[in-house]
C-alpha cells in the first residue's frame, strides 16, 4: 500500500491521483505536477461554459436543414465541452484546483469566477458524457414531426446552466446558473406545451425550484455576510467561524430549503413525478443524472462550510432518511413506470442525503460514489421505459406485460439496471448500498438508538428490492400484454445503443470499481471533504460481515414483499389518498385567487379608494415615525410671542379652510374662501420674514384662481350626490388622523431644537454667491441644479396641456344649476380700457423685481410670475379674441428657449475647467449707470423668468381657447 | 405663534385631506391647493419662525433660515403647475367621459 500524498496550495487541498488508497500526511508539493498544468487552463476551464453558452441556439438556427442537423450541432457542442474538459481532466484528477476570476461587479462581491476541482470535473463529466447520450436518444425517441431545434437548444441552455452551477467559484453567480436550471427545466418539461400535464408538471416543478432558489439566494447572502466573501475558495476554510455564528441556523436551514426542493427531498418531492409529463429524454438527463443532483451537489460543495453539526446532521439526515423510506414504499405502488422510476429516483436522492448527513468522512465518500452509481443506472432505466412507452404507446405496468419475449435485448438492459437499482451484487449500485449499509452499521454518534439507522436502512434496502422486482416482473413478464394502442417491437439500435453503453457501465464499475471510477471518485470525495480521504477500498467482496447480512435480508425481504404484493396493494388502497400534488395545486390556487382578491380591493380602478390607502399608509408610518423619532440636538429656538394681528390671521385661516370645505359643493363660494387662505398665508410669510415666498404666493394665488374659474367655467352646473353616511366617516377619520399628526409633528417640529446648515449659505451669499437675496442665491446658484430640475417639471406641465388638450372642444354650460344663463357681455369695457395701458406698468414692474432680486426679494421666478399675471390678464380683460394674437404663437419654442438659457449658461462653466452650474459675478462700472454687477446666475434666472412666463400663460390660455373653438364651431355649425 | 402655526398646518392638512377623498373633480382641485398650503407651511416651519429677520445680508441683522424657504418658494411653484395639470385631466376627462367623476365613470355608475 503506497502512501497518498497531500498538499496544500492557495488554501486549498490536493491530491495525488493514486489509486491505492491511505490516509496519509501533508508535506511538499512535487514540482512537476505544476509544470504539467498548462499555462493557459484558465481560459481553457471559462471556455466550458462560455463556449455551452454561446453556442445554445445553434441547434435552433441550424433545424432548417434537417433535424439531424439539430441533432448533430447539439452533439456537436457538448462534444467540444467534453474536449475542452477532458484537456483539463488530468491535472484535476491529479488534485490540481483550477481557479479562473473576471471581475464583474466587484462593489457586491460578485465576479465571473469559476473553479475547477474532482467535484465539478464529477459533475461535468456526467453532465457532458450523459447530455451526448440523451442527444442521441432523443433523435430516435421524439417523433419524427417535431423540428427539434427548439428542444435541442433549451436542453443545451440547460446544460450549459448546469456546467456553471457546478463550476460556478462565486456563489451569487452559482445562484444565477441554479436559476437559469430552473427556467430551462420549466421549458423542457413542458415541451408538449399543448398537454395540461404538461404544463401543471412544468409550474409545479418551477414553483417549488424557483422557491428554493430564493431561499438558497436568502442564505448564501447570509453565508457571504458571515464568511466575508462569496467565493467558494474563502468560505470552505471558514467551517470553523461558519458554524460558531449567530446566524448558523438560519443560513443552514435556507440554503437547505434550496437544495432539498432541487433534489426533491420530502416533503418537496411532489414535483418530481409531476414532471414526469416531460419528454423521456427530459427526465432521463434532468430528473436521474443531472438537476436533481444539483441539490446533493450543493450539499457535497458546501459540506466544509456548513456540515459537522449537529444540527447538520439532524436536517440532512433526518430527511434524507425520511424520504428514502417513504419515497421506496410509495414507489412500489405506482403502476406507471416513470412514476415508479421517479419515487424510486426520490429514495435514492434521500439515500445520498442521508450518507452526506452521517457527517463522517467515508460516508461522504460513499454519498458522491452513490451519485456516480445513480446517475449511470437511472438514465438507462428512464432511456429503457422510453423506448417501452415508444413501442407500446403506454407506460401503465397493469397493461405493458411479458415484454421480454417482445424486446428481448432491451428487457436483458433494463433487468441489469434494475437489478443494479436493487443492489444486486456485481453491479455498481450494490457497491455504495453497501459502503451505505456499513455507515450506518458503524455510525459512531448515534449509540442508544445504535440498532435504528440500520433497521432503516435494511427496510429501504428491502422497499427498493421489491419495487425493482415490480418493474422487472410486472414489464418483462407476468403473462401477455393488455390492450395495447400500439404492437411493440424492438427499438432501432441507435435508439438502444445508449442503454446499452449505459449498461455495460454498470457492469464495469460493478465488478471493477477500482480502476473504472476509482481515481474520479478520489479527487471527487478530497474536493468535497476538503481533507485527507479516510482509508476505504472499493472492492466487491469485504468478506461476510454485517453489511453482507443486511444486503442478502434487503434480497429475500424485499422478494418476500413483492410476493405479498396482492394483499399489499388491496391495503393500499384502502389508505385515505395522500396527494401533496392536489394540495400544491390547492395552495397554488388560493394564493392566486387571494392575490386577484387583494387587487381587487386595492387597486379597483377608484381614485378614492387610492387615496384613502394612500393617506392611511401616510398616517401609519408617520405615526410610527413619529412615536419612535430621537431627539434632536442643537440650539432651542426662542418662541414666537402671538399677537391680536395673529390671532387674527389664524381665525380668517381656520374660517377659510373650514368653510371652504363644509360648503364645498357651492363650488365658487368654496374658491373664494380657499383664495382667502391663500391670502392669508400670504401674509403669514410676510410676518415671518420672507418676503420672497410672500411675493410668489401672491403671483401664484392670482394664477389659480383663473385657473380655476376656467375649470369651473366648463364643469357640469350639476351639484355631486351627497357622499354616504360610510365613506364620510371614514374620509372625516383620515382627515382628522392627518390632520392632528401633522400638528402634532409641527408643535414638536417647532419646538425641538435646531441644527440647521443655514449658516454656510448666510456667510457664503454675499462672497460666493455675489447676492445679498440669501433665497435666491441658494435658488439660482448654490442648488441650481434643483432649479433647473424644477422649471423642467414645470415646462413639462405645458407640454402636457399643449398634448392634452390639443383640438380638444368643451362647449361650456349656458345655464347654472338653478337654470339661470350665464351673463352675456364678457368684458366690461371699464375693465378692457384698464388694462390695456397698465399692462407696460405691469412689465416694468416685473423688470424691476427681475433685476433686483439678486439682493432684494424678487427674481426670475417672482417676476415670471408678475409678468404672466399681466399677460393673462388682458386675456381676461380684451377677451382671448383680442389677446391671442398678440402673444408669441410658438409656446415650445419659448419653453426650449428658457430651459436652453438656464442650462447653456451651467454648460458655460465648462471651458473654464468648472463643474456644471458653476457661477461667475463681477462688477462693471458703466458710464452713466455707475457700477453695475453682472453675474452669470442672472442669464440662469433669465431662463427661470421665461419658462414660468411660458408655462402660466400656455396652460390659462390653452384652457381659455378650449371654449373658444366650441364657439367656432357652433358657428360654423 | 408656534402653536398657532401647527393649529393652521393641522387644520389645512384635514381640509385637504377630506376635500381630495372626494368624488368630484373640483373638491379635488380645492383639496390640493389646501394641502400644498399646509406642506408649505410645514416646510417652511422646519426652519423656525422669526420675526422681522429675512434673510437679506446686511449688517448686524439676525436672519431667518434661508433655506426651507427657497425649498418653499419652488414648491409654491411646482404646486400651481400640478394644480393646474390636474385642472387639465380633469377637463380632458370632462371632455372624455362627458362628467366630472374622478374615475371618469357616469354619473349614474358612480352614485353611491
Amino acid at each position: 500500500m503506497t502512501v497518498r500524498l497531500w498538499w496544500i496550495r492557495d488554501g486549498g487541498l490536493i491530491g495525488s491521483g493514486n489509486n491505492h488508497r491511505a490516509s496519509g500526511t501533508p508535506c511538499e508539493p512535487a514540482p512537476p505536477l505544476f509544470a504539467k498544468v498548462p499555462v493557459n487552463s484558465n481560459l481553457l476551464l471559462a471556455a466550458i461554459p462560455a463556449t455551452a453558452f454561446a453556442a445554445f441556439p445553434l441547434p435552433l438556427l441550424l433545424q432548417r436543414y434537417g433535424r439531424a442537423s439539430a441533432a448533430v450541432a447539439a452533439a456537436t457542442v457538448m462534444a467540444a465541452c467534453l474536449g475542452l474538459l477532458l484537456s483539463l481532466a488530468p491535472a484535476t484528477l491529479a488534485g490540481h484546483r483550477e481557479v479562473a476570476r473576471l471581475a464583474w461587479l466587484p462593489a457586491y462581491g460578485l465576479d465571473l469566477s469559476l473553479r475547477l476541482d474532482g467535484l465539478g470535473l464529477l459533475f461535468c463529466l456526467l453532465i457532458l458524457s450523459i447530455g451526448l447520450l440523451v442527444v442521441l436518444y432523443a433523435a430516435w425517441y421524439l417523433p419524427a414531426s417535431d423540428r427539434l431545434g427548439r428542444f435541442y437548444s433549451i436542453l443545451l441552455l440547460f446544460m450549459a446552466a448546469m456546467l456553471g452551477v457546478v463550476l460556478a467559484e462565486n456563489l451569487i453567480l452559482l445562484l444565477i446558473f441554479w436559476e437559469l436550471t430552473s427556467l430551462s427545466s420549466f421549458l423542457l418539461v413542458a415541451y408538449r406545451s399543448d398537454k395540461h400535464e404538461s404544463r401543471i408538471g412544468a409550474r409545479m416543478a418551477l414553483a417549488v425550484t424557483g422557491g428554493g432558489g430564493l431561499a438558497l439566494l436568502a442564505g448564501i447572502l447570509l453565508l457571504g455576510h458571515i464568511a466575508g466573501s462569496y467565493e467558494l475558495t474563502v468560505i470552505l476554510t471558514a467551517g470553523e467561524r461558519i458554524r460558531a455564528h449567530a446566524l448558523y441556523a438560519p443560513t443552514l436551514i435556507l440554503i437547505l430549503l434550496g437544495a432539498f426542493t432541487k433534489s426533491a427531498q420530502f416533503p418537496f418531492h411532489f414535483w418530481l413525478p409531476s414532471a414526469m409529463a416531460a419528454p423521456t429524454p427530459v427526465s432521463a438527463y434532468l430528473h436521474s443524472a443531472t438537476m436533481v443532483k444539483a441539490g446533493v451537489f450543493l450539499l457535497a460543495r458546501l459540506y466544509p462550510a456548513l456540515g459537522s453539526s449537529e444540527m447538520w446532521f439532524w436536517l440532512v439526515g433526518g430527511t434524507g432518511a425520511i424520504t428514502l423510506v417513504y419515497a421506496a414504499a410509495t414507489a412500489l405502488f405506482r403502476n406507471d413506470i416513470k412514476g415508479l422510476l421517479a419515487y424510486s429516483t426520490i429514495s435514492h436522492l434521500g439515500l445520498i442525503t442521508l450518507l452526506f448527513g452521517l457527517d463522517t468522512p467515508l460516508s461522504i465518500v460513499a454519498g458522491i460514489f452513490h451519485i456516480i452509481n445513480h446517475a449511470i443506472f437511472k438514465a438507462s432505466l428512464f432511456m429503457a421505459a422510453g423506448v417501452i412507452d415508444h413501442a407500446c404507446g403506454t407506460r401503465d405496468m397493469r397493461r405493458v406485460n411479458g415484454m421480454f419475449r417482445v424486446m428481448p435485448i432491451t428487457a436483458t438492459l433494463a433487468i441489469i439496471a434494475a437489478g443494479s437499482m436493487a443492489g444486486v451484487p456485481l453491479l455498481n449500485g450494490f457497491l455504495s448500498k453497501e459502503m451505505f449499509f456499513a455507515e450506518t452499521v458503524s455510525y459512531p454518534q448515534f449509540e442508544p438508538l445504535g440498532w435504528a439507522l440500520p433497521l432503516l436502512a435494511t427496510i429501504a434496502g428491502m422497499l427498493a428490492v421489491a419495487y425493482s422486482s415490480r418493474f422487472v416482473h410486472d414489464v418483462f413478464f407476468n403473462g401477455q400484454p393488455v390492450d395495447l394502442p400500439r404492437q411493440p417491437h424492438e427499438p432501432s439500435r441507435w435508439m438502444r445503443a445508449p442503454i446499452e453503453l449505459l449498461v455495460v457501465l454498470c457492469l464495469l464499475v460493478g465488478v471493477s470499481p477500482d480502476w473504472t471510477v476509482g481515481p474520479l471518485l478520489d479527487a471527487a470525495a478530497g474536493a468535497a471533504l476538503q481533507a485527507p480521504l479516510p482509508d476505504f477500498h472499493l472492492a466487491l467482496w469485504h468478506g461476510f460481515n454485517q453489511p453482507v447480512l443486511m444486503s442478502l435480508l434487503a434480497l429475500a425481504g424485499g422478494v418476500l414483499i413483492y410476493a405479498l404484493r396482492r394483499p399489499l396493494f388491496a391495503w393500499q388502497d384502502q389508505l385515505p389518498p395522500m396527494h401533496p400534488r392536489t394540495s400544491f395545486e390547492r395552495f397554488y390556487r388560493a394564493l392566486a385567487s387571494g392575490a386577484r382578491r387583494t387587487v381587487a380591493v386595492v387597486d379597483n380602478g377608484s381614485l378614492q379608494r387610492y387615496s384613502a390607502l394612500l393617506f392611511g399608509f401616510v398616517v401609519l408610518l408617520g405615526g410610527w415615525a413619529f412615536f419612535s423619532a430621537p431627539g434632536g440636538t442643537g440650539v432651542r429656538p426662542a418662541a414666537q410671542p402671538a399677537d391680536e394681528v395673529a390671532v387674527a390671521a389664524l381665525l380668517v385661516l381656520l374660517l377659510g379652510a373650514l368653510g371652504a370645505t363644509a360648503l364645498y359643493r357651492e363650488r365658487l363660494l368654496a374658491l373664494i374662501l380657499v383664495s382667502v387662505v391663500g391670502l392669508t398665508v400670504t401674509l403669514t410669510f410676510v410676518r415671518l420674514s420672507a418676503p420672497d415666498l410672500a411675493l410668489t404666493q401672491l403671483a401664484v394665488e392670482m394664477g389659480t384662481i383663473v385657473l380655476m374659474l376656467l375649470v369651473l367655467h366648463y364643469l357640469p352646473p350639476r351639484n355631486a350626490p351627497k357622499s354616504s353616511a360610510r365613506r364620510l366617516i371614514r374620509d372625516l377619520v383620515l382627515a382628522l388622523l392627518a390632520g392632528g399628526g401633522l400638528a402634532l409633528i409641527t408643535l414638536q417640529m417647532l419646538a425641538a431644537p435646531v441644527d440647521t446648515i443655514a449658516g454656510f449659505y448666510l456667510q457664503q451669499s454675499l462672497p460666493g454667491g455675489g447676492g445679498a437675496n440669501v433665497v435666491n442665491v441658494i435658488l439660482v446658484d448654490f442648488r441650481g441644479f434643483d432649479t433647473l430640475g424644477e422649471i423642467t417639471v414645470l415646462a413639462m406641465v405645458a407640454l402636457a396641456s399643449h398634448t392634452l388638450l390639443d383640438r380638444l372642444t368643451l362647449s361650456a354650460p349656458q345655464h347654472d344649476a338653478d337654470g339661470r344663463r350665464w351673463a352675456a357681455e364678457a368684458h366690461p369695457l371699464f375693465l378692457s380700457m384698464l388694462m390695456r395701458p397698465l399692462l407696460p406698468l405691469a412689465l416694468t414692474v416685473s423688470v424691476y423685481l427681475f433685476l433686483r432680486g439678486h439682493h432684494v426679494p424678487g427674481g426670475g421666478f417672482v417676476a415670471g410670475l408678475i409678468t404672466s399675471i399681466a399677460l393673462v390678464m388682458q386675456y381676461l380683460a380684451n377677451g382671448i379674441a383680442f389677446a391671442q394674437p398678440r402673444m408669441p404663437q410658438q409656446p415650445v419654442r419659448l419653453l426650449a428657449l428658457g430651459l436652453l438659457l438656464a442650462a447653456g449658461i451651467g454648460v458655460a462653466s465648462w471651458p473654464f475647467g468648472r463643474p456644471f452650474l458653476t457661477s461667475a459675478h463681477g462688477h462693471l462700472p458703466l458710464p452713466l449707470l455707475g457700477d453695475v454687477e453682472l453675474a452669470s446666475v442672472m442669464v440662469f434666472d433669465l431662463g427661470v423668468y421665461v419658462v414660468v412666463v411660458t408655462v402660466v400663460v400656455t396652460v390659462l390660455s390653452e384652457l381659455g381657447r378650449l371654449s373658444l373653438r366650441a364657439r367656432d364651431g357652433e358657428a360654423a355649425a | 405663534m408656534e402653536a398657532m402655526l401647527a393649529i393652521a398646518v393641522g387644520v389645512l392638512t384635514a381640509c385637504g385631506v377630506f376635500l381630495i377623498l372626494r368624488a368630484r373633480t373640483f373638491p379635488v382641485l380645492l383639496g390640493l391647493t389646501l394641502l400644498s398650503y399646509a406642506v408649505n407651511l410645514f416646510l417652511f416651519a422646519s426652519g423656525r419662525l422669526q420675526v422681522g429677520a429675512p434673510p437679506l445680508i446686511r449688517a448686524g441683522a439676525a436672519y431667518a433660515d434661508p433655506l426651507p424657504q427657497a425649498l418653499v418658494l419652488t414648491a409654491i411653484v411646482i404646486g400651481f403647475g400640478m394644480t393646474a395639470y390636474l385642472a387639465i385631466l380633469a377637463l380632458r376627462s370632462l371632455a372624455e367621459s362627458g362628467g366630472d367623476h374622478v374615475d371618469a365613470v357616469s354619473t349614474e355608475d358612480a352614485r353611491q
